[in-house]
């Protein structure tokens, strides 16, 4: 689910016609902050409720953006599999039982919506126009809806999915910022190889696309200034040496990880492997991990432990999805990271830049990472890349080009999240 | 159950180290006495006037200092009260398992798996921008006005420490900590499902220690306002003491507490190359969802029981049979006991369903009626209460009872702690939302 509609189509599309996604934010006046774009989904992309079975339209009302994004992204990803579940048919036995089915969705904090709460705060206002917790506690609360709550839990991404697809293994939800989603596959995989599910719905979604979530990462000084009016696309330049920030995005990677044997034994088509997973924490110079310079060291080992849990050498890695992000100094620590663990070799190796075209998807961007990797190898073909240019001075291939066909055997994904912690997954070509 | 010793090192996760910070004392020996009298850590809420609020009491954590537990307070300076009490508690943890004097062999190899929840929101600078950028006249929020106040009200630090990882990150800088690090959420079964996944990536090979365990708060506007209209917390207005009652027939919801339990587990490998003493093992964890409805629990305890069996399983141990001492082989079971009408029955349920007729010869306790509900943080001090029952000999009660539920018909250590020989222990934790984490803790024996 992505800028681009719903379903891995339309994003590829996207991405090999290197258009781009990020529009100037229509849902309030972002004129007051330091940017005023991102990736958006329209409301004609995400109906929520033509997406959900009919008998569960009532639960949508209690629905943030995150949740709909992280429940569109299953739907498509579940019919994309050919799977039998409680939401495609029922009554009709599912294609894995529901015990053997687990769900990692990675969150991010999601916030209140404004509107609602302040309209439900309107009458606990003080002499001075402040609010008044007295009033708030007495009367107030009680304009708020009592599933309220229910709204901005962050492990409600994954509740509503396991209830809507009926998955009744291992659930979890990850909070790690960017690296939630791949940390989620890779804990899919965990999940798998101890034998406590076949298959898992796992990745990641977030809107970040709100007051709150534009504050916070103004704050961690991660945004690309866009005034009104200013290109956004070309404000957000991964691994440019004028790298000056990031653009957000709404979006969500749900992928269907599954045992080998399970999806061969239904005759599923195997878009990729993945062959190899490894996480680290950063060592933050600031404890906070919103400053990454210096943390290229821990980087590099999830990047050198999954290429070893995959049992290959870094010779084989034909193309990478980073984070690529455009913040610098996180773009810096993760050029910095791949050339220790690739070599010279890396200024070779074609890097897959998504943030000039769907902006940073917060704790979907990783997962949304493992799905383009995924479709890379599928087609055998690189999408196209916008905005950078001088790459080439961190050592790393990621200016525009267009989009053209590629031999991928094996695709490296690597993610570091706000916070320090980093996943890198390895993806590889099932012949 | 299998012989232990049976089992590679490499795959046999035992506990080396813990540390809390609750609403009853700040480490190990002053909390667990304090459950040892039955004592209560409800009282007033502190942290913001809730005299109007339909719940106008918790169990909040007092007096605590971080800093005298760090070795250098300076880095932690901007730490939300979460991250704080996650230090903490790591902090007794990491000690008790002498990693400072007898450390990991790499500190890459020595990950985290927490369950945090998110830090606590700077309350009134966040509602005073959210209502005074209220355009009335369009009724909607006015955006220019709200980023304007949102920027000149509210602080870095202290937006950044409200994310979910930043526990993580405060105790890796502490520790030096580099390897795999996760941080989950999943409401109030989060920790438990922590200490349970840093146990699959220690035999996963993936890490040789890992600092586990949960930290969290509610208890401020926003939190108490969300669990009251859910209906979920006691709004009983008399002796704030008395307010949570698992189990027995008048339980009228939870009550809030906070604060963070922390685990460090190791391969036993490890341990004993460092020659750390092994407190007791992991043997067992199970993971399951729901799927049922997002405000109920799956009313035949299908979920809940799919957890337990899991961990039972991967324990080795049949829930129908008994020892050579004609005792069930699970000595106790620590149960999520919120004091909410639905789990108390259903977890009641649940645990007939897996244990059948043995249901009843295994004490189950909820110390959620002495140290509140410390929601993501709570399965951590339920498994290190666990882990103190093991070495003790003793069982924490459940406070408060006085009237039997015929829906809640099983031993819940009415009262008074009770003196039992304590080899295996379940600790549940279910949350809102369906996740139901089971992980199974014996006494450690070579």
């Amino acid at each position: 689910m992505s800028g681009f509609g719903i379903g891995m189509d339309p994003l590829w599309k996207g991405l090999c016609e290197g258009a781009s996604s990020i529009r100037p934010i229509s849902t309030f006046d972002p004129s007051g902050f330091i940017t005023t774009v991102a990736s958006m989904i329209t409301p004609e992309q995400l109906d929520i409720r033509a997406i959900v079975p009919k008998s569960y339209r009532k639960a949508t009302k209690v629905m943030a953006r995150d949740i709909e994004i992280a429940v569109a992204a299953a739907a498509s990803a579940v019919q994309a599999a050919g799977l039998t579940t409680r939401a495609t048919a029922e009554g009709i036995a599912p294609t894995i039982a529901p015990e053997r089915v687990g769900c990692h969705i990675g969150a991010g904090l999601i916030p209140a919506d404004s509107d609602e709460l302040a309209a439900a705060m309107l009458t606990c206002r003080d002499a001075e126009g402040g609010f008044d917790p007295g009033e708030w506690g007495r009367t107030g609360m009680n304009n708020l809806t009592p599933l309220w709550l229910l709204k901005y839990l962050p492990n409600m991404l994954a509740c509503h999915v396991t209830i809507i697809h009926d998955c009744q293994g291992p659930s979890n939800t990850l909070t790690c910022a960017e690296a939630s989603g791949g940390l989620s596959i890779g804990e899919s995989m965990r999940v798998i190889r101890r034998g406590d599910a076949d298959a898992c719905l796992s990745g990641g979604a977030e809107s970040k696309v709100n007051y709150m979530g534009l504050l916070r990462q103004t704050f961690a000084n991660r945004l690309a200034p866009v005034p009104v009016g200013a290109d956004g696309v070309a404000a957000v330049r991964p691994f440019d040496p004028h790298a000056g920030g990031t653009v957000l995005g709404e979006g969500g990677g749900i992928l269907i990880t599954e045992a080998f044997e399970s999806a061969i034994g239904r005759g599923a088509l195997v878009l990729a492997e993945v062959a190899g997973f490894a996480a680290s924490q950063c060592a933050c110079i600031d404890t906070v991990g919103v400053d990454l310079s210096g943390s290229s060291d821990e980087i590099a080992a999830a990047i050198e432990g999954a290429l070893q849990d995959a049992g290959i050498s870094a010779t084989e890695i034909d193309a990478i999805v980073p984070l690529g992000s455009g913040i610098a100094n996180v773009d810096a620590a993760e050029a910095k990271a791949l050339r220790s663990c690739l070599g010279d070799r890396l200024a070779k190796i074609p890097l897959i830049t998504l943030a000039p075209q769907i902006g940073i998807c917060g704790a979907g961007a990783s997962a949304l990472a493992v799905c383009v990797a995924a479709q890379c190898i599928r087609e055998q073909k690189l999408p196209a890349r916008l905005s950078t240019t001088g790459s080439i001075a961190l050592g790393v291939d990621a200016d525009a080009r267009s989009t053209g066909s590629a031999t991928l055997r094996a695709v490296l994904v690597t993610t570091t999240g706000m916070g320090g912690q980093s996943a890198a997954l390895v993806l590889r070509r099932v012949t | 159950m299998s012989a232990r010793k049976d089992i590679s090192p490499s795959q046999r996760v035992v506990v080396s180290g813990m540390g809390w910070v609750t609403p009853l004392g700040h480490d190990l020996e002053t909390v667990w006495s304090a459950l040892m009298r039955g004592a209560s850590g409800m009282a007033p809420i502190t942290r913001f006037d809730a005299r109007t609020f339909p719940t106008s009491f918790a169990a909040e954590v007092k007096d605590f200092d971080v800093n005298p537990l760090l070795k250098d307070p300076s880095a932690h300076a901007t730490a939300g009260i979460n991250s704080k009490f996650a230090l903490g508690a790591a902090a007794q943890a990491w000690r008790q398992a002498e990693l400072d004097v007898k450390p990991a062999r790499n500190l890459r190899r020595v990950g985290m798996y927490l369950g945090a929840g998110e830090g606590v929101i700077d309350t009134p600078n966040y509602l005073a921008t959210n209502l005074r950028a209220w355009d009335a006249a369009r009724g909607k929020t006015d955006g220019v006005l709200w980023a304007e106040l949102g920027h000149k009200l509210m602080q870095a630090a202290r937006e950044i420490e409200q994310e979910p990882n930043m526990p993580l990150a405060h105790i890796a800088r502490e520790f030096g900590a580099r390897g795999p690090a996760y941080n989950c959420l999943t409401a109030c079964a989060a920790s438990t499902q922590a200490i349970g996944e840093a146990s699959s990536i220690l035999r996963g090979g993936e890490a040789d220690v890992m600092i586990a365990g949960g930290a969290h708060t509610m208890i401020h506007v926003l939190g108490v306002t969300g669990f009251n209209r859910l209906t979920a917390l006691s709004t009983s207005t008399g002796d704030p003491c008395k307010a949570s009652r698992p189990f027995d027939l008048t339980r009228g919801g939870f009550v809030m507490g906070e604060g963070a339990g922390m685990v460090i587990l190791e391969t036993l490998e490890h341990a004993r190359a460092r020659g750390a003493k092994p407190l007791a093992e992991l043997i067992g964890f199970g993971s399951s969802a729901d799927s049922y409805r997002i405000t109920d629990i799956e009313p035949t305890g299908r979920g809940a029981a799919a957890a337990m069996l899991q961990a039972l399983s991967q324990a080795g141990i049949d829930p129908h049979a008994r020892g050579d001492d004609g005792r069930p082989m699970v000595d106790y079971i620590s149960a999520h006991g919120t004091g909410t009408k639905e789990n108390d029955s259903i977890e009641t349920l649940a645990v007939k369903r897996v244990f059948g007729d043995l249901a009843k010869d295994i004490p189950m306790s909820s110390v959620k009626s002495m140290l509140g509900h410390l929601i993501a943080a709570a399965g951590a001090v339920e498994f290190i209460t666990c882990v103190m029952a093991i070495h003790r000999g003793m069982l924490p009660p459940t406070i408060n009872y006085a009237t039997p539920d015929p829906e809640c018909d099983l031993d819940y250590v009415a009262n008074t702690p009770r003196q039992a020989k304590v080899r295996t222990c379940l600790s549940n934790s279910f949350g809102f939302g369906g996740q139901n984490d089971t992980v199974c803790v014996t006494a450690f024996t070579e």
